[in-house]
């Protein structure tokens, strides 16, 4: 259900249209060899070129055009075989080019598409209109002395893909289920790490509101560089509750940037249209336009890996998963893969549940990741084993469990430890009621007479077992032999 | 012994190679030369003391047995190529005191081959103006004298002034330059040189200071087509770091010098016969179409019908792409930056600092360049004047190409005058004109060389420029060679060392 601001004039549609920048994973940047390393001393990513010395030359790094046709081919999109880029110009302590070089006219991937997942099973798809790619800008660092700004140019000319959706979201839950999906593909593609509180991925949000029904789009303001999913729905219902408020008053949309402020929860103006640059596009001279062969995109179409939409489609129809629970085992590449080798040759079910209940619910309380947990795939899959040949019951499992995540230890090596593994041999079992039978000939006759106090025998081949027996099989065998 | 720097590059390789001198001794005579004639202008910064350094390491790499094409040759580099520890101006006082840690691929490539350089050469401001008298460092006088005015100190052409006039008084045997719009030609027509446009991409822009990026070529400027052909061997080549530079070998320039130009057609456009033209330009053109004519070639009236084009169009394009290359001067990394105001301790903002820096840092014809740049590449007149311009261009390309199926070459004056006095300079659009005749050849980006066929009646020198086909610079040095033969000219500069 998309979202709606009812106001006091009636009831009014948001617009949402999402500019995501996308740092692309490589090496070197994207038009010299210097290295995209985070966490770098300040300026020691910098080679000549991107600090803009005179004669220096760009040179297009084939990683980075792999990395957006694969993007490219992950949202279905028409790649083109023709681009060009174009200097945007613009003065900016942080941009020591006078300009970045990025794709206004002729960019390297076209339309395309992606589903966004909503509440209860609602998946929606939403347009993209193209990806292009750019350059970063550097870093101004205006907090560490009084008089001056410092510049960083580590991650100046970083190589970015602006993935441009069309005004199709209709609220901050489409916008922020968008960002989320968005992300989880390109990760899954391996071409951007979207670890969003590194920048390496951020969205300008693009929202206007119109009364419902309408078809014109109302104007829209632009709220830069939201860094995370949450803010990114923050900063749309803020920005749609003021622009109705704004228009309900009587007053009128004003088109310009505005900044999000994530300690207040609101966006503010940066600057109004006509403060606007003029940016100056033209195609950069110093780089033939890009032409690409359909093999080259073709070999890199044969490479891509399984998305999370069809591996969702996959978990439910070959595990037998729900769609809500092959939904959140899809949702990060890392979870799909570990629930595979978990559910490989076992009970995939069990192995569902108990990766998203007691592994994530271990992870989220220790707070550690799940490429860190202390049981690893293969030892789950050894508890889960353990549990569908009897070896321990269900509840001991959870014993078990919280033994292997505390010490690391597998499931057999505690069960043995700890004496834990349930007696199923049904002539042991059978050894020990007979043995019982034989002492209680009293016991005997009232349980035949009150069927309820067979309990009192299942608790006494528990003792005589030291509780490892297992309980179906004392029941069965009770039931046999006291009728 | 004292006229070694009179010589050409083919005469010093042989000498060199028999042993009759060093090159030490030539390279000292080029210094002398140099000093006798520092009232030129031509050199912003000589570097004797490097020069005699690297003319002994030459010589001792030759009695070692090394035969590098251009070992112990001295030559000047013009100061738009940056050169690794040694200040690089683009005679702009905004790149004052910058020294690059990096040298150009065809710089590199002239010392692989064993050349020496004597120092930085005069241009025009960031290589824009056709007279050379924007430079920051001061203007560069032509070593030619009008006999009709002889007091009057005369331009050497631009923007490669510095390495015209250089060349041409005999401060060094041969030096590079670049060319956006004629820049080699003009100057070398003007000081009674030879000099050579490249292909676009044939020598590799990599550390030569921007102008304008689509069109700026190196090239060779020196006493002979064979030196032309001798130093374009050295400095072409595909470099990587370039990647409009073109991956295609580099063949030997000379191999065709001296086959003259019998059962060649050579084309005369008709379109280059623009009004207000000296006469005696005209007839100077028809005497070396006369002479190659002579010499066994067909003569072909063609037409390169969008002629008229190409000087406005590439007014719009040089300036547009220069407007954004030069947006990186800004005072922050290095060369000049311009002081606070007077009494405070620095600028109010960022902005302030950067357009005071500009203003200070960049001369008139430069801010101007950048202006019409940023003017055409605005909102809402973009397609109007750098697309109109860019489709211009295709269509000047396309002249070219139709008219190279029916010829080899093509002829043409190289300027539409003889230098002209400091004092006497035109401006505006005016100047411009200058390069009516070379700017074609630039936009469609094929090569050219203008090649001194003759004197004016006050006694100045005058070329012709032949055009050739893309990478076909083999068959240009060719023609040029019959043109050069044929002329023969042998008159030498007043102001020569």
């Amino acid at each position: 259900m998309a979202q709606t601001i009812k106001g006091q004039t009636g009831e009014w549609e948001i617009v949402i249209g999402l500019e995501v920048h996308a740092q692309v994973l490589s090496e070197s940047k994207l038009f010299s060899g210097a290295s995209t390393t985070f966490g770098k001393a300040p300026n020691h990513n910098v080679a000549l070129v991107d600090a803009a010395l005179p004669g220096m030359l760009p040179v297009l790094n084939e990683v980075c055009v792999r990395q957006a046709v694969r993007s490219g081919l992950g949202i279905k999109a028409a790649i083109n075989l023709y681009s060009v880029f174009d200097r945007k110009n613009y003065f900016y302590a942080d941009l020591p080019q006078g300009y970045q070089i990025s794709q206004l006219y002729h960019p390297i991937v076209g339309e395309g598409e992606l589903t966004i997942d909503l509440e209860e099973g609602e998946s929606r798809a939403i347009g993209i209109e193209r990806i292009h790619l750019e350059q970063d800008a550097g870093k101004s660092i205006h907090d560490q002395d009084p008089h001056r700004s410092f510049i960083d140019l580590n991650r100046t000319g970083v190589a970015l893909m602006e993935i441009v959706s069309k005004p199709d979201l209709r609220g901050g839950d489409e916008a922020s289920a968008y960002m989320t999906k968005l992300r989880s593909i390109l990760r899954y593609l391996g071409t951007c790490d979207g670890n969003m509180e590194q920048g390496s991925m951020r969205a300008d949000v693009n929202v206007s509101v119109r009364p419902m029904g309408s078809t014109e789009l109302g104007t829209r303001t632009e709220t830069k560089n939201v860094n995370s999913v949450r803010f990114i729905r923050q900063a749309v219902e803020y920005e749609a509750q003021r622009q109705v408020e704004l228009l309900e008053g009587g007053g009128q949309v004003v088109q310009e940037t505005r900044l999000y402020d994530p300690t207040k929860g609101e966006t503010r103006s940066m600057r109004s249209k006509e403060e606007a640059h003029d940016y100056r596009y033209f195609p950069d001279p110093d780089l033939l336009p890009l032409q690409l062969d359909q093999a080259f995109v073709d070999a890199i179409a044969a490479d891509l890996p399984e998305l999370p939409d069809e591996k969702r489609a996959r978990f439910e129809a070959s595990y037998g998963l729900s769609n809500y629970d092959a939904g959140v085992l899809v949702a990060e590449k890392e979870t799909g893969d570990f629930f595979e080798a978990v559910a490989e040759g076992r009970d995939a079910k069990l192995a569902a549940n108990w990766v998203m209940g007691e592994l994530f619910g271990a992870l989220n309380k220790a707070g550690v990741e799940l490429s860190n947990s202390p049981v690893s795939a293969d030892a789950l899959g050894g508890l889960i084993e353990a549990i569908g040949s009897d070896t321990i019951s269900g509840r001991t499992a959870k014993d078990v469990f919280a033994t292997m995540f505390e010490t690391g230890k597998s499931a057999d090596t505690i069960i043995d430890e700890q004496g834990l593994k349930q007696i199923s041999d049904e002539g042991a079992i059978e050894a020990a009621l007979d043995e019982i039978i034989a002492s209680n000939p009293a016991q005997v006759e009232k349980a035949k007479e009150n069927p309820k106090l067979k309990g009192w025998f299942v608790g006494q081949v528990m003792k005589a077992t030291g509780g490892q027996a297992n309980p179906g099989v004392v029941n069965k065998l009770i039931n046999e032999k006291l009728g | 012994m004292s006229e070694l720097n009179r010589m050409t590059i083919a005469q010093a390789r042989k000498g060199m190679a028999e042993g009759s001198f060093s090159s030490v001794e030539l390279t000292q005579s080029c210094v002398n030369a140099m000093d006798a004639r520092a009232d030129l202008g031509a050199f912003i910064t000589p570097t004797p003391d490097a020069a005699l350094e690297a003319a002994a390491e030459a010589d001792k790499k030759r009695a070692a047995g090394d035969q590098g094409p251009l070992l112990g040759i001295p030559l000047g580099i013009k100061d738009l190529f940056c050169t690794e520890g040694v200040q690089t101006t683009a005679a702009s006082r905004i790149l004052q005191g910058f020294r690059p840690t990096y040298e150009s691929t065809v710089t590199s490539n002239l010392l692989r081959d064993g050349a020496v350089f004597l120092g930085k050469l005069n241009l025009d401001e960031f290589a824009m103006g056709s007279s050379n008298t924007t430079s920051y460092y001061g203007n560069v006088v032509n070593p030619w004298q009008s006999s009709e005015k002889p007091d009057m100190q005369l331009v050497p052409g631009g923007s490669s002034g510095g390495s015209a006039s250089a060349v041409a008084a005999r401060l060094c045997l041969g030096a590079t330059g670049t060319d956006t719009g004629g820049s080699i030609r003009q100057p070398a027509a003007f000081c009674g040189i030879t000099g050579l446009k490249p292909t676009y991409g044939r020598c590799s822009r990599w550390g030569v200071v921007a102008f304008a990026s689509s069109l700026d070529q190196a090239g060779p400027m020196a006493r002979s087509v064979e030196d032309c052909a001798l130093m374009l061997g050295s400095m072409a080549g595909y470099d990587p770091m370039d990647t409009t530079s073109v991956d295609t070998a580099v063949p030997d320039y000379t191999a065709e010098l001296g086959a003259g130009v019998k059962g060649l057609k050579i084309g005369i456009p008709r379109e280059y016969r623009v009004d207000g033209m000296p006469e005696e330009i005209e007839k100077l053109w028809m005497e070396t179409a006369d002479r190659l004519r002579a010499e066994g070639a067909e003569i072909v009236d063609i037409s390169l019908p969008h002629t008229h084009a190409a000087l406005p169009a590439y007014y719009i394009v040089a300036p547009a792409e220069a407007s954004s290359n030069l947006a990186r001067y800004d005072g922050v990394r290095y060369g000049f930056r311009a002081d606070a105001p007077e009494g405070l301790p620095e600028f109010a903002s960022l902005e302030e600092m950067y357009a005071t820096t500009r203003g200070e840092g960049f001369g008139q014809e430069v801010q101007r360049r950048i202006m019409i740049g940023a003017y055409v590449l605005s909102a809402g007149f973009y397609d109007a004047y750098y697309n109109k311009a860019r489709q211009v261009r295709t269509l000047i390309a396309q002249d070219f190409a139709s008219a190279f199926e029916q010829v080899d070459a093509i002829l043409t004056p190289t300027t539409p005058s003889p230098a002209f006095g400091i004092t006497e300079e035109p401006t505006g659009v005016e100047m411009y004109m200058n390069d009516v005749f070379t700017v074609p050849a630039s936009m469609a980006g094929i090569p050219g060389i203008s090649v001194p066929v003759g004197m004016s009646k006050a006694g100045l020198p005058l070329g012709v420029q032949v055009l050739g086909k893309p990478f076909e610079e083999v068959g240009l040095l060719r023609v040029a060679q019959a043109v050069e033969t044929a002329a023969d000219f042998t008159a030498t500069p007043q102001l020569m060392a």
